[in-house]
């Protein structure tokens, strides 16, 4: 099993959650957060008063599919993903040892 | 009415045969006369009151409340509603009679002590078709205002149980004396009785200069908020901060135009004054930032027109129109200037502005009334000239006086009470409650438990 750690940009969560679905995968987690890659943030102004504001909202999905999903999830991901600026945000693939269904005790690729 | 009056008049000379029966009638329509001016003016008066308190809550409430970070947001808001509370307390008692009792040129005597012998008979020396209690409670809003001022200029790091000794202290030493002698009986700087006249129609001089300078001491003497000039200090909330801007704006139309003291033509002129000249501050900050900036900020437009609102205040009942749209937009801008551009220049942390834009505007306002103030408007010395435009020069020099007495007293009262306090609640808090917010350290609360 491999999780999928993604970080995207907010406006566009919609369009991986279709294209993912698309391919039959529903199961994942959602945060808002906040970070920076290459990305520069902006300026903001208040009362004469600047601030640079570096840390810009994202959006950052984690799922865990089979192994042999992994690659087909990560495009559909990608292509969903992708405007072509920088900030688009980045995906991270992580080994996972085992999964568990709280409810029945399901273990493995049983449970997700 | 005047007319049914005057029928009567003429009748009554006319038929002098039976006398008694139509002075009778006459007294009949005399009285209702005045009932009625009695009922309008009190219904007006009463409105206004209404209206000026929802100019500290919820207005001063949430445009403060809006501008600090997220961890202060509660208490910043206390800062304006627990005044609403404890100078009505301190008024009720004591506070209406140092501003209006009869005394001295500088403050009022004792007899209104408990709001004793303040009822439903007129104060023919202040407002003579409103019930004295009418006037005296329209009054307690402008002094619950004053103080909420201030607390823009010390947010986010005050004590609590400082910020109210502070509170109370400067009502007595500062506000209550200022509007003694503006507005009381035999005060120094009265328009008709002082031995230094001075025009301030709605408080100027009495609420944002003391205000506005007390702030300035404050700012200095607290020092600057951990992290000034090196953290992020963005506002939690600019749209609770704008609701909060047009509230002030709705509300100073009973400040203002309640000030007229009756539901008169004079009063829909300082109503018109008032609104003109909000307007014309809030577009003259807008552009002033549009153009040094490269854009116009909403902060900036809301701050303009509380500028504009600081600065006709003292002018609203005696300017005409066009004087008032300039008022505003000269103070627009200066305010701009003075906030945005002078007060990063001397690095003073006033977290909220309250010294650039109610010590300035108020400023501003003080002597632009000295200049533009017209006998057409509001013929208060019976026929001789009012401002400098119409010949008298000696109305700005006063204005100046009055205005240079109000920052002597808040610079020194100020600091002095400042003092006090410091020795016996402390007046900054610790540097842990302040990183970790007046909200928790203070009250034990958040002001978003969005996870609730």
């Amino acid at each position: 099993m491999k999780k999928i750690e993604a970080i995207i940009q907010p406006h566009k969560l919609e369009e991986v959650r279709e294209a993912l679905k698309k391919i039959g995968i529903d199961g994942m987690t959602i945060t808002e957060v906040r970070g920076h890659g290459r990305q520069k943030g902006h300026k903001e102004v208040y009362r004469g008063m600047e601030y640079q504001v570096d840390l810009l909202p994202k959006v950052k999905i984690e799922m865990v599919v089979p192994d042999e999903r992994s690659a087909e999830a990560v495009k559909a991901l990608a292509d969903a993903a992708r405007t072509g600026k920088i900030g688009d945000g980045k995906i991270f693939l992580i080994d996972v040892a085992e999964a568990i269904r709280i409810r029945n005790e399901d273990r493995g690729e049983m449970a997700l | 009415m005047t007319k049914l009056l005057l029928g009567f008049l003429s009748v009554a000379s006319f038929l002098a045969a039976q006398p008694a029966d139509l002075e009778k009638r006459l007294a009949d329509v005399e009285a209702a006369a005045k009932a009625a001016r009695l009922s309008g003016d009190n219904a007006w008066m009463l409105t206004s009151a209404a209206l000026v308190l929802m100019m500290t809550g919820p207005g001063l409430a949430l445009f403060y409340g809006g501008l600090v970070r997220r961890k202060n947001v509660l208490s910043t808001m206390m800062h304006s509603f627990i005044l609403m509370a404890v100078v009505t307390v301190v008024w009720a008692l004591v506070g209406y009679s140092f501003a209006f009792g009869e005394g001295n040129s500088f403050v009022g005597g004792m007899q209104y002590f408990f709001l004793n012998g303040v009822g439903g008979d007129p104060n023919g020396d202040y407002a003579a078709t409103i019930p004295h209690a009418t006037f005296m409670i329209y009054q307690l809003m402008f002094a619950i205002i004053t103080p909420a001022l201030i607390s823009g200029a010390f947010a986010e790091r005050i004590k609590f149980s400082g910020m109210l000794l502070f509170t109370i202290l400067w009502v007595l030493v500062v506000y209550f004396p200022m509007a003694h002698m503006v507005w009381g009986k035999n005060g120094l700087l009265g328009a008709l009785w002082g031995q230094i006249p001075t025009l301030d129609f709605a408080g100027g001089t009495v609420v944002h200069i003391t205000s506005g300078v007390s702030a300035l001491v404050c700012a200095l003497y607290l020092g600057k908020r951990r992290g000034f000039g090196t953290e992020s200090m963005r506002p939690n909330n600019l749209v609770l901060s704008t609701v909060g801007a047009c509230l002030l704006w709705v509300g100073w139309f009973g400040f203002n135009a309640g000030s007229a003291l009756a539901a008169t033509s004079l009063a829909t002129s300082a109503f018109v004054t008032t609104h003109l000249a909000t307007a014309a501050a809030a577009l003259g900050w807008m552009l002033a930032e549009w153009l040094r900036q490269g854009k116009p900020s909403v902060l900036g437009a809301i701050s303009g027109a509380v500028a504009g609102l600081v600065a006709i205040t003292p002018a609203s009942g005696f300017v005409k129109p066009m004087p008032a749209m300039l008022i505003g937009l000269v103070a627009g801008i200066v305010c701009y200037v003075m906030v945005s551009v002078v007060k990063n220049k001397f690095g003073y942390d006033d977290a909220l502005d309250a010294f650039g834009v109610h010590g300035i505007g108020g400023t501003v306002g003080a002597l632009m009334t000295g200049v533009f103030a017209t006998k057409e408007v509001n013929d208060l010395f019976g026929g001789k000239p009012m401002g400098l435009l119409e010949g008298n020069a000696g109305q700005l020099m006063n204005n100046a006086i009055g205005a240079a007495i109000a920052w002597v007293l808040g610079i020194v009262g100020t600091f002095v009470i400042l003092k006090i306090c410091d020795a016996v609640t402390g007046v900054r808090c610790e540097e842990e409650e302040e990183i970790e917010g007046l909200d928790l350290s203070m009250h034990g609360e958040e002001g978003y438990n969005l996870e609730a």
